[in-house]
């Protein structure tokens, strides 16, 4: 196809204008119709289960500092949640880099909401929904990015919880976990609910705390360090946790 | 203006015998037409005031602001044609968050200035486009500390302890002159500026203006705000007692 192109449009420069055609700008790369779409369809570095539940005063949701490389327990100390607004926690799983390509765009999005003016700040609702609109769009691209994501926060005042992953399959609820945590961490918080069903700010901790360390018991990515936000209507708190020195891990010995 | 009449006038990218650009004279002359703004920088940040004169009674408050947020850490406050600024201050909001994606760091007031200059500079020199009928002051708190710096429609870009632009720049700079601006906070300075729009005011030409406050420091957490109600009304309140006070001076003397 490019020789016979060649033979009838000669090029007047390389890179240069073609005649007859309008002219691609160097940085601009166009995918002609012969060469197969690439997309990387499958995570590198990546983190596993994000826990959230609300309770009295707020929402708490967690992660884990683990980048994992495939079982290779690569980045101990990673990111994987961040403040967006006074009112919005986003939380990830899945593709490291995809997290925090998304991140940049959403703190550019606040900053662009704050120079504005006159918008109302971003809560967890809208940030949802922004990023249901994201993530499904790039999957129907197939090129999706590659996350579990978990909204925790506000939304018209009251607590909201949300959760989108990949395909743009999003729900919200009033416990949300991603990876492991579905089955190891939903249990424990809905049985904590079932004997009480307004948990306060200590027992919500202690709870997650107790989630955190039972995945990180049975979950080979999991990791004994991890960030908590405490999203209540005074704002964001970001606490880092550390429960390492309280495992035991004797029953890994029996037999031996 | 001499030039009238004389030719080399209709381009912006002729000159007149005398060495002169006549367009970027009349973009000059636009930014004298308008309200006066001002912009202070002292030990701890910078403030901004604006008198925005309201040409109809029918405008909601909050219409035709003339401070902008250019990135969080940094205000934008101008004179001249209106929708002129908001086209530099998006051109501003635009470079700033490129330099963030680059960077990774939020821009230095300093070398936004730049660019904006170059921007503003780049539309004195063709035929085919008008320069931009308004002067910008740029300023913020970087990690070199508070800065300040006004460009106007020929790309000049000077930075400055305070300046003034639009009608009555002349008088706000000699009130500006007056203060010591390195030895003073935001929070006295907010007051004083206040009392400089008030004072410059001419009641004659214009009989309804609005104050725009806004600063960066420490207590707005280092981004550019509009000054908080509170502080808005105290200052406000400064300056129109300031303003009787000189005018009673005035009235026993005569």
């Amino acid at each position: 196809m490019n020789i016979s192109r060649q033979l009838v449009n000669p090029m007047l420069w390389s890179g240069g204008p073609v005649p007859g055609e309008f002219y691609e700008f160097p940085r601009i790369c166009r995918k002609t119709e012969s060469d197969p779409l690439k997309h990387t369809l499958y995570p590198s570095t990546s983190g596993t289960s994000v826990v959230g539940f609300t309770y009295k005063d707020g929402v708490m949701i967690a992660a884990d500092t683990k980048g994992s490389y495939g079982s290779l327990s690569r980045f101990m100390d990673i990111d994987r949640l961040f403040k967006a607004t006074d009112q919005a926690v986003l939380a990830c799983g899945g593709d490291i880099a995809d997290y925090q390509f998304i991140k940049d765009v959403i703190e550019q999005k606040v900053r662009d909401d704050e120079c504005a003016g006159s918008m109302k700040v971003l809560d967890a609702g809208s940030l949802h929904c922004w990023l249901t609109r994201v993530l499904y769009n790039r999957r129907t691209r197939f090129d999706p990015l590659w996350l579990d994501c978990v909204v925790a926060g506000f939304k018209a005042g009251k607590p909201f919880l949300g959760f989108v992953n990949k395909i743009g399959m999003a729900y919200e609820a009033d416990e949300i976990a991603s990876g492991f945590g579905v089955h190891f961490s939903l249990p424990m918080i809905r049985d904590a609910r079932d004997k009480k069903s307004e948990l306060t700010k200590e027992e919500a901790r202690k709870l997650m705390r107790e989630c955190m360390k039972i995945l990180y018991y049975r979950d080979c990515k999991a990791h004994h360090k991890y960030q908590i936000a405490d999203i209540t209507a005074e704002g964001v708190k970001i606490d880092v946790c550390d429960f390492k020195k309280e495992t035991n891990w004797d029953v890994a010995f029996y037999g031996n | 203006m001499s030039s009238i009449g004389t030719g080399y006038d209709l381009s912006a990218s002729q000159f007149s015998p005398d060495g002169r650009v006549f367009q970027v004279e009349y973009a000059q002359k636009a930014v004298e037409n308008s309200g006066t703004s001002i912009g202070l920088r002292c030990k701890d940040g910078v403030v901004f005031a604006v008198e925005k004169i309201i040409t109809s009674k029918l405008f909601e408050p909050t219409s035709n602001k003339r401070i902008f947020t250019v990135d969080s850490h940094m205000g934008l406050a101008c004179a001249g044609l209106l929708a002129d600024a908001r086209a530099i201050v998006e051109i501003a909001r635009t470079e700033a968050s490129n330099f963030r994606a680059e960077y990774g760091s939020p821009i230095p007031i300093k070398y936004l200035a730049e660019r904006v200059s170059m921007y503003l500079h780049a539309y004195t020199l063709y035929s085919a486009v008008r320069p931009y009928g308004c002067s910008v002051m740029i300023g913020g708190v970087d990690e070199s500390g508070p800065q300040l710096f006004v460009s106007d429609p020929s790309g000049l870009c000077h930075g400055y302890f305070g300046s003034a632009t639009g009608k009555a720049k002349q008088n706000a700079k000699t009130e500006i002159e007056k203060l010591k601006l390195t030895g003073m906070t935001c929070r006295e300075l907010v007051k004083e500026a206040a009392k400089i729009i008030y004072l410059v005011h001419d009641e004659v030409k214009d009989k309804h203006f609005q104050l725009e406050l806004s600063w960066v420091c420490e207590e707005s957490n280092w981004k550019h705000a509009p000054v908080p109600k509170v502080l808005f009304d105290e200052a406000e309140k400064f300056a129109k007692a300031a303003l009787q006070e000189d005018s009673s001076d005035e009235d026993e003397e005569m």
